[in-house]
């Protein structure tokens, strides 16, 4: 059924059209019932994007070839499972799945935040309808995945490279993380459309943020676990431009969820926090850009497309635009207080903001090198690890630092007296830990034992913070230590979530530095591995036994058979290898890990090519890379820490803003 | 191919009277009726001194639990608790105050 899906996505054009026409007026003219009716275009273009979305998930599982997208990405043989994720592993029903996601938190908005002041939503509507008018008429007019053709026999089938659990999960939160970012950015521009001083937009726009946030933290792990076991490199993370694309949004809202709280705290930083609100967003914009529009060569970019002019032109404008809108109301964002010393918490998130935007424009700046130059000389050039690595070390380890600092200074002001006693125990803790380290060895890697070290200093004033916290909760409310704990959190969630997100990051620092800096590398190089023989690495053996082939539906698999021994112990057996996918006539690598968790290292194999029955081969031997992906489960942990609801805080808000309500009907 | 273009044309009818629901509901509301409530002046001030006593507050409390932690000295203590105090209280009566005049207006307005 191709043209009610076709219809769908024009209804949705014509909805969001009228969001923005009719939104506009309503926002300008102050008129009640049309700014309502307005509202109700944005949900219903929800519902006409869900309608389109589930033509398309049928025709997929049907296998209705007659649909160029469906015969183009996936075939008979492909698993049910990658028949359904190959709704966004297209060009097509990527953008599909954009403004399922952006109409869907679009609805979500201007249902939930109805308390967020009419005028405000007002305006926020038809900032929304802009974005949805964009996505829609892209679907419309220029990338529709309901073009028809010949029904052919068989499908193309699905990149091999997608066929693998975390592809199922990966872009779908990629992309939430992505659109959830319109959210604040709407309603930070509403609030300047209509010249409203207060927060109310920041208080209508904290969980969604740091949803938002939340989902491109996870998109990105998962991305990079994804890398690590199907790829077939042994790594996660390669600075590929457009995984660099999903970070730097991330990066941005980093930063934003920062100093948003010392807007909240203090009302400074109002412009630089709708720069950071505007940067995030045009980001995400970017991202999905480099990833959609094929203008960089990456293991990402699935197609070249026609889309990229679009694209461009569409971040230019709102970059322009809401820039401008900025500037020519920036007498509304004047701070009502400055910082009184630079040694106090308001100091230390400026200063993380600035080390965080350093990151990200240094990155954005590697990413978009290649591009302009390719594009003025036709000179092609590409920027390397090198230069993200030095900017890495250079911005990531004083911020690494900082996340431990920030905490144990007071706003406003400290004096060195106090902060010498709050310091003691993480310096302590660093010190110890950074001892015990070059004693064992650590030291052949400098970044790496600084990492470290930092690591130990950053959890001992985390646990500093919550054994001194919950030890006054006590002496102030008493009962046991467990409750004192529970009401610790359950009265300041933000802050006890962000602090086990640090804990995750400095589980993130110390997987990373410890699986790149304290890696081992081992391979054949001209002379390959004959049965019987072995391969030595990080105190492992690897004695290759042989070669099999066998077929699994849709591929036929290679598997080279290693025994692997630790001295004389037999620890098991690996299997890398090399699939083969018949249908789309392409070959995949698969690695073999295995994780040592007595030691706490993975151990990879990679199969290179064979010649005869003897093989060439790869190891790599990691440690602590799984503290990564454990990273990942304790950000899980504290985002919904930080997102759980606060009745308290619900009710201050709703007296608030409620009498304020209250006024303006009167 | 007909019954797509049914189910199309049922979708956008139901799209059209779920956007048209405002207007059928008050078909003769009157212009002044129609408008979007807007805190006034008075309205405006009153919510950003709101805002600004749930930071006083907030920052006092904060500041507070800092002590009993030990995270901030005594000495610190002592340099910033004054201030605090006089913020919220400022904020406080101004809110008052700003209350009284609000409350007047809407009285004067209603007689």
């Amino acid at each position: 059924m191709p043209e009610l899906g076709r219809a769908a996505l024009v209804v949705c054009l014509g909805l969001s059209l009228y969001a923005v026409l009719a939104g506009g007026l309503a926002a300008h003219e102050r008129r009640r019932r049309l700014a309502k009716s307005a509202q109700n275009a944005l949900i219903a273009a929800f519902g006409a994007a869900a309608i389109a979305s589930a033509v398309l998930l049928v025709a997929l599982l049907r296998h209705d070839f007659s649909l160029s997208y469906v015969s183009a990405h996936t075939s008979r043989k492909l698993p049910a499972i990658y028949t359904v994720s190959a709704f966004w592993g297209g060009q097509e029903g990527s953008l599909l799945l954009w403004l399922l996601v952006l109409t869907g938190y679009s609805a979500a908005a201007v249902l939930l935040d109805r308390h967020a002041g009419r005028e405000l939503l007002a305006w926020v509507v038809p900032v929304l309808g802009v974005v949805a008018t964009f996505f829609s008429l892209l679907l419309v007019a220029v990338a529709s995945p309901f073009a028809t053709h010949p029904a052919p026999a068989d499908g193309l089938g699905l990149n091999p490279s997608l066929q693998n659990p975390y592809m199922v999960a990966h872009p779908p939160m990629l992309y939430l993380g992505y659109v959830g970012l319109t959210i604040p950015f709407a309603f930070a521009m509403g609030a300047l459309l209509s010249r409203r001083a207060d927060e109310r937009w920041i208080v209508a726009t904290r969980r969604w943020t740091l949803a938002a946030w939340a989902f491109l933290g996870v998109g990105q792990l998962l991305g990079a676990h994804w890398a690590y076991v199907e790829v077939g490199w042994g790594g996660y993370y390669a600075w590929d431009p457009v995984e660099n694309a999903a970070l730097m949004p991330w990066l941005a809202a980093t930063a934003f969820l920062h100093s948003v709280m010392v807007q909240e705290k203090k009302g400074m930083l109002k412009v630089w926090n709708m720069v950071l609100v505007v940067l995030a967003f045009c980001l995400s914009l970017f991202g999905t850009f480099l990833t959609r529009s094929g203008v960089v060569n990456s293991i990402h970019s699935f197609t070249q497309s026609s889309i990229g002019p679009w694209f461009l032109g569409f971040i230019c404008f709102v970059t322009a635009a809401s820039l401008v809108l900025v500037l020519s109301q920036r007498s509304l964002l004047h701070g009502t207080t400055s910082i009184e010393s630079t040694i106090s918490r308001e100091a230390t998130f400026l200063y993380n903001n600035l080390l965080l935007v350093a990151l990200t424009l240094t990155i954005l700046w590697g990413v978009t090198y290649p591009i302009l130059r390719e594009a003025l000389t036709g000179e092609s050039v590409s920027v390397g690890r090198g230069w993200y690595d030095f900017f890495l070390r250079a911005f990531g380890l004083p911020l690494l630092l900082l996340m431990g600092i920030g905490p144990l200074i007071a706003w406003r002001r400290a004096s060195i007296k106090g902060l010498r006693r709050t310091f003691l125990w993480p310096a302590a803790c660093a010190a110890v830990a950074g001892g015990a380290l070059l004693a064992v060895g650590a030291g052949s890697s400098i970044p790496g034992l600084v990492a470290y070290t930092f690591s130990a200093f950053v959890i001992g004033s985390i646990v500093l913070e919550f054994a001194r916290g919950t030890r006054a909760r006590r002496a102030l409310s008493g009962g046991s230590w467990t409750a004192a704990f529970s009401e610790l959190i359950a009265r300041n969630r933000r802050r006890y979530g962000g602090y086990v997100v640090h804990a995750a990051v400095v589980l993130l620092a110390v997987g990373v530095a410890g699986s790149s800096a304290y890696q081992t590398v081992r391979e054949t190089e001209t002379k390959p591995l004959q049965p019987g023989q072995s391969l030595e690495a990080a105190g492992y053996r690897f004695t290759y036994r042989g070669l099999t082939q066998r077929d699994a539906g849709n591929h036929s698999e290679l598997r080279a058979f290693f025994d692997v021994y630790r001295g004389e112990t037999y620890l098991g057996r690996q299997e890398p290898g090399r699939n083969f996918y018949f249908r789309e006539q392409q070959p995949s690598t698969e690695m073999a890990i295995a994780t040592d968790w007595l030691r706490g290292q993975d151990r990879d194999l990679i199969l290179e090519g064979t010649h005869g029955n003897a093989v060439f081969v790869k190891v790599l031997v990691k440690p602590l890379v799984n503290l990564i992906w454990l990273a990942g489960v304790v950000f899980v942990l504290g985002a919904v820490v930080a997102l759980w609801p606060d009745a308290r805080e619900e009710r201050r808000l709703a007296e608030r803003y409620g009498r304020a309500e209250a006024l303006a009907e009167a | 191919m007909t019954a797509a273009l049914v189910l199309g044309a049922l979708l956008a009818v139901a799209c059209v009277a779920l956007v048209a629901v405002p207007f059928l509901r008050e078909p003769d509301a009157r212009r002044e009726q129609d408008l979007l409530g807007e805190p006034g002046p008075a309205g405006r001030r009153r919510l950003e001194l709101a805002e600004e006593r749930d930071r006083a507050l907030a920052a006092l409390k904060e500041l507070e639990f800092d002590h009993r932690t030990g995270k901030v000295s005594d000495e610190d203590y002592a340099v910033l608790v004054g201030p605090l105090r006089r913020q919220a209280a400022d904020v406080l009566r101004a809110l008052d105050r700003g209350t009284e005049t609000t409350s007047e207006l809407a009285s004067g307005r209603n007689l």
